[in-house]
C-alpha cells in the first residue's frame, strides 16, 4: 500500500481530522546559542510528520522538546488537546502532568537505549506494568504479540547486548508500542545502524505508518521520508525553511537551501 | 598439638566458644556497619550528584575528612563523642549515664566510616550508568523514585559490586579496631584467651584462620552477586 492510498484510507475514518499533537512557536536556547527560533507543527491522528535537515539544524532538539527531554525556552505544546503547563522559563509547571503525557508519547532513540539488565520481554513490559499498572500477565501477552510483530518472538528472553543493532532497535519500537502511544516519536532511528540493518527497521516503521499510527520522525533517510510521510518539515538553523506534502518538498523544492540540502544527501 | 586442640575446644577449659562468640560479634558489627554505610552511601551519592550546592559541599567535607583521618583515630573520636552526646542528652533529661550497647556503638562508629567510602563507590557507579537508559525511563514517564528503583539502582549494581566487596572485607577487619574501645569482638576475645593461657601463637593463629574463612566465604557470596548483577552484559573474556 502506498502512503497516498494509506492516507486516503485514513481519510475515510471519522477520527482522521482529530488533532493528535500541536507545537506552537517553540524556542530553545542552550545558553547563548539559539537552537530553535520559533518552530511549529501540527499532526492529526494518523499523520506521519518527517522532520529533515542538516546536522545542527535543531531537528532532534525539536523532537526532544515535545516530551520535555529538553526543556523548551518558550512556546506551547498541546498533546491530544491538553496543553502542557509551563512556567515562564519553559520548565514544566506540573511534573505529574509531564509524566502522564510522556506515557502517551512512545519514544524511539537513535542509540536504542534499551535497559541492558533486562531481557527484551522485560524491557517491553517494564512501563506497562510499573508505570501504567497493567497486570503482568496481560502485559506479557501483549508484549509477546508486539515482539512477534517486529520479528523477535524467539529473542524475548535474550539480553539486548547479545543482539544486533537492528534487532535492538526493533525491540525498542516494541517497547514504545507497548504503551499504546497516541503519538510515536522517532529520533533518527536508523542513524546508529550498519547499512545492511537499516532496512529491517524501516520496514517496521512503514508498517506502523500504514496502519495509521501517528508519528513524528526525525530522519536522514530521504527516500523513506518521501514514502511514508504525510507532511515533511525542512529545518535549517532552527527555523522551518520549507514544509509541505512530500511530493512538493522533495519533488519541487522552492527554497535554495532545501534544494542544496537535497542535492548533498541524495 | 593435642594441647592446642584442648585450648581451642568449645567447652571449658577450652576457649573456642569465646572465640566464636567474638567472631559472631565481629560479623554482626561488620554487617550492621556495612548496611548502615550503604544507606549513608546511597543518599550521599544522590546528594553529591543531584543535591544543591550546600549539600554537595557538606558531603565533600564528610567524605574528605573521613577518608583522610586514620580509622583508629576516627573510631576513638566518634565513640567518645557519640557516648558524650548521648550522656549529655540523658543528663539534660534528668537521667543518669546511659549504658550504651557495644554492638550499636560499633555499628554507628564503623558505619560512619564506611558511609564515606560507600558514597564514593556508589557515586562512581551511578555515573557509569549510560545516560540513555535513564533518559529512556524519563521519556516513558517514570517518576523519580520508580526510576531509581527500576533503572538506576539495578544498572549501577554491576559497577558497584567490586568496590563494595572490598569495602565489606575492610569492614570485617575494621571490627578489630573496636578492641581499643573495649568491644568483645574476635580480636579482643583472642587477646584475652591468649593472655590467660600464655598460648599466644595458638590463639592468634586460630583468629587468623577465622578471619580468612570469613574472607573466603565472602568472596564466594560476592562472586555470585556480581554474576547476577552483570546479567545481560557480555563477558570480557569472550570480548578479548
Amino acid at each position: 500500500m502506498s502512503s497516498a492510498e494509506a492516507a486516503a484510507l485514513r481519510g475515510t475514518t471519522d477520527t482522521a481530522s482529530e488533532e493528535a499533537i500541536r507545537v506552537e512557536d517553540l524556542h530553545k536556547s542552550f545558553g547563548d546559542l539559539k537552537v530553535l527560533k520559533g518552530v511549529s507543527l501540527t499532526a492529526a491522528r494518523g499523520d506521519v510528520v518527517a522532520i529533515i535537515g542538516g546536522s545542527g539544524s535543531g531537528k532532534s532538539t525539536m523532537l526532544r522538546c515535545i516530551n520535555f527531554l529538553e526543556t523548551p525556552s518558550s512556546g506551547r505544546i498541546i498533546v491530544g488537546g491538553e496543553e502542557i503547563a509551563m512556567k515562564s522559563d519553559g520548565s514544566p509547571a506540573k511534573p505529574k502532568q509531564i509524566e502522564r503525557i510522556r506515557t502517551k508519547l512512545g519514544m524511539v532513540f537513535q542509540s536504542f537505549n534499551l535497559w541492558t539488565h533486562r531481557t527484551l520481554l522485560e524491557n517491553v513490559i517494564e512501563v506497562p506494568v510499573h508505570v501504567l499498572g497493567i497486570p503482568k500477565r496481560e502485559a506479557t501477552a501483549r508484549a509477546m504479540e508486539l515482539l512477534g510483530r517486529v520479528g523477535l518472538a524467539e529473542k524475548a528472553d535474550s539480553y539486548p547486548a547479545f543482539l544486533s543493532g537492528g534487532q535492538q532497535q526493533r525491540a525498542a519500537i516494541a517497547r514504545a508500542l507497548a504503551v499504546d502511544p497516541a503519538v510515536m516519536l522517532f529520533d533518527e532511528p536508523t542513524s546508529a545502524l550498519d547499512p545492511e540493518l537499516v532496512g529491517e527497521v524501516l520496514t517496521v516503521i512503514s508498517d506502523l505508518a500504514a496502519e495509521g499510527r501517528t508519528m513524528i520522525l526525525v530522519t536522514h533517510e530521504m527516500k523513506f521520508a518521501r514514502e511514508v510521510a504525510t507532511h515533511v518539515i525542512y529545518l535549517s538553523e532552527g527555523r522551518i525553511e520549507e514544509e509541505g506534502p512530500p511530493e512538493e518538498v522533495f519533488g519541487n523544492p522552492k527554497s535554495e537551501r532545501l534544494q542544496q540540502f537535497l542535492r548533498t544527501v541524495a | 598439638m593435642e594441647q592446642a586442640l584442648e585450648l581451642l575446644s568449645l567447652s571449658p577449659p577450652g576457649w573456642g566458644a569465646n572465640l566464636l562468640r567474638g567472631l559472631a560479634a565481629s560479623i554482626q558489627i561488620a554487617l550492621g556497619a556495612f548496611g548502615f554505610g550503604l544507606i549513608i552511601g546511597f543518599f550521599g551519592a544522590m546528594g553529591k550528584l543531584y543535591g544543591s550546592p550546600w549539600v554537595r559541599d557538606l558531603l565533600e567535607v564528610y567524605t574528605t575528612v573521613v577518608r583522610a583521618v586514620p580509622e583508629l583515630v576516627l573510631i576513638l573520636i566518634l565513640y567518645y563523642v557519640g557516648t558524650d552526646i548521648i550522656n549529655n542528652i540523658a543528663a539534660a533529661m534528668g537521667r543518669g549515664p546511659v549504658e550504651i550497647s557495644g554492638i550499636a556503638a560499633g555499628i554507628w562508629v564503623l558505619g560512619v566510616v564506611q558511609g564515606a567510602y560507600s558514597t564514593e563507590i556508589l557515586r562512581g557507579a551511578i555515573k557509569a550508568v549510560p545516560p540513555g537508559q535513564i533518559e529512556a525511563a524519563r521519556a516513558f514517564g517514570m517518576p523519580r523514585g520508580l526510576l531509581a528503583r527500576r533503572v538506576t539502582i539495578p544498572a549501577m549494581t554491576a559497577f558497584a559490586i567490586p568496590g563494595l566487596a572490598n569495602l565489606w572485607l575492610i569492614a570485617t577487619k575494621d571490627t578489630a579496631l573496636l578492641a581499643v574501645v573495649g568491644f568483645s569482638e574476635l580480636t579482643l576475645e583472642t587477646r584475652q584467651a591468649a593472655q590467660s593461657t600464655r598460648a599466644y601463637f595458638t590463639f592468634f593463629l586460630a583468629a587468623g584462620f577465622l578471619y580468612l574463612m570469613v574472607t573466603l566465604l565472602s568472596g564466594v557470596i560476592f562472586g555470585r552477586i556480581e554474576k547476577w548483577a552483570r546479567r545481560g552484559q557480555p563477558s570480557h573474556r569472550s570480548a578479548s
